[in-house]
């Protein structure tokens, strides 16, 4: 399972690729904003997308509207600190499948992420 | 300062501390800070826009920081990388997110973080926001997290500049 993590921060990158591989998950694309993940996501074809919201160039909203224009089905789970229920409304409006708040337990992302997958008709196997 | 922009503050760095480290924060009075008042030696800073406006440090003195990065990102870092820099700015990021989800009925916008590092640095703020600082002790040593925000409604004319670093050393 091919999986592109976007997030301005390596040290959450690396904490977020931690948790998928003990979920077995070690086929990963990292993007460091919406730019950045906008021009690697379609050579990639990701079957699954962890976006963080507030990053420089381009935020992880804006990706996600203009991702889902072109593509309607890649699972997208949006991982940040906006924790607002309106800002989850947002996101969920732009086209998310699932919001993990930050911080977060690796247990919750890992669940997250299972019931993402599961919900959008995907394996969670690597 | 109106304790409902300081009470959030406290809520999120516990939860952030223990949710992500598993580190118990314990809060102790917080003050007003004087002008003169040099920041410690890292400082994690997050602007505020919107209902509110301001900014917010996460500053920690060296040891601490080393302790409290090596904590969060799994391994030692060494100051002054660009990684180091990054793990304190997650860690504003998640504090000040969090605690302005607990603002009622405010919807505020929170920048990307800088972090400065260096031994009696000051930040410049607006001159009319007063600076409160809320010191909390934890395992990893001592942090502060320095409050400078108002709501937007009552706000006048910015009086100064924003947020500029000074470090007086590397």
């Amino acid at each position: 399972m091919r999986i592109l993590l976007v997030d301005d921060s390596k040290t959450m990158r690396n904490i977020q690729k931690a948790v998928l591989a003990q979920l077995g998950h070690t086929e990963i694309l990292e993007a460091c904003d919406g730019q950045d993940a906008l021009s690697k996501a379609p050579a990639f074809r990701a079957d699954l997308m962890l976006v963080d919201w507030n990053m420089p160039n381009m935020d992880g909203l804006t990706f996600v509207k203009a991702w889902r224009s072109n593509n309607k089905t890649t699972p997208i789970i949006m991982v940040t600190t906006e924790a607002e229920k309106s800002r989850v409304i947002e996101a969920i409006k732009a086209g998310v499948n699932n919001y993990v708040v930050k911080p977060f337990t690796p247990d919750l992302l890992s669940q997250r992420i299972q019931e993402t997958l599961a919900k959008c008709g995907q394996s969670a196997a690597a | 300062m109106d304790p409902m922009f300081i009470k959030p503050f406290i809520a999120s760095i516990q939860n952030v501390f223990s949710t992500m480290m598993q580190l118990q924060v314990t809060v102790k009075e917080p003050f007003v800070k004087k002008d003169s008042n040099p920041c410690h030696d890292v400082s994690g800073i997050i602007g505020m826009s919107g209902d509110v406006q301001g900014s917010v440090i996460l500053s920690l003195p060296q040891k601490t920081a080393e302790n409290v990065v090596a904590l969060f990102a799994g391994c030692p870092m060494q100051l002054g990388t660009p990684d180091f820099a990054d793990a304190i700015g997650e860690l504003v990021n998640m504090v000040s997110g969090g605690a302005k989800a607990m603002f009622k009925d405010k919807r505020v916008s929170i920048s990307c973080p800088s972090v400065i590092i260096g031994g009696n640095h000051h930040v410049a703020r607006q001159s009319d926001i007063p600076c409160v600082v809320i010191p909390c002790t934890t395992d990893c040593g001592d942090v502060y997290i320095e409050v400078m925000i108002k709501p937007a409604s009552v706000s006048s004319p910015a009086k100064t500049v924003a947020a500029t670093a000074h470090p007086a050393k590397a």
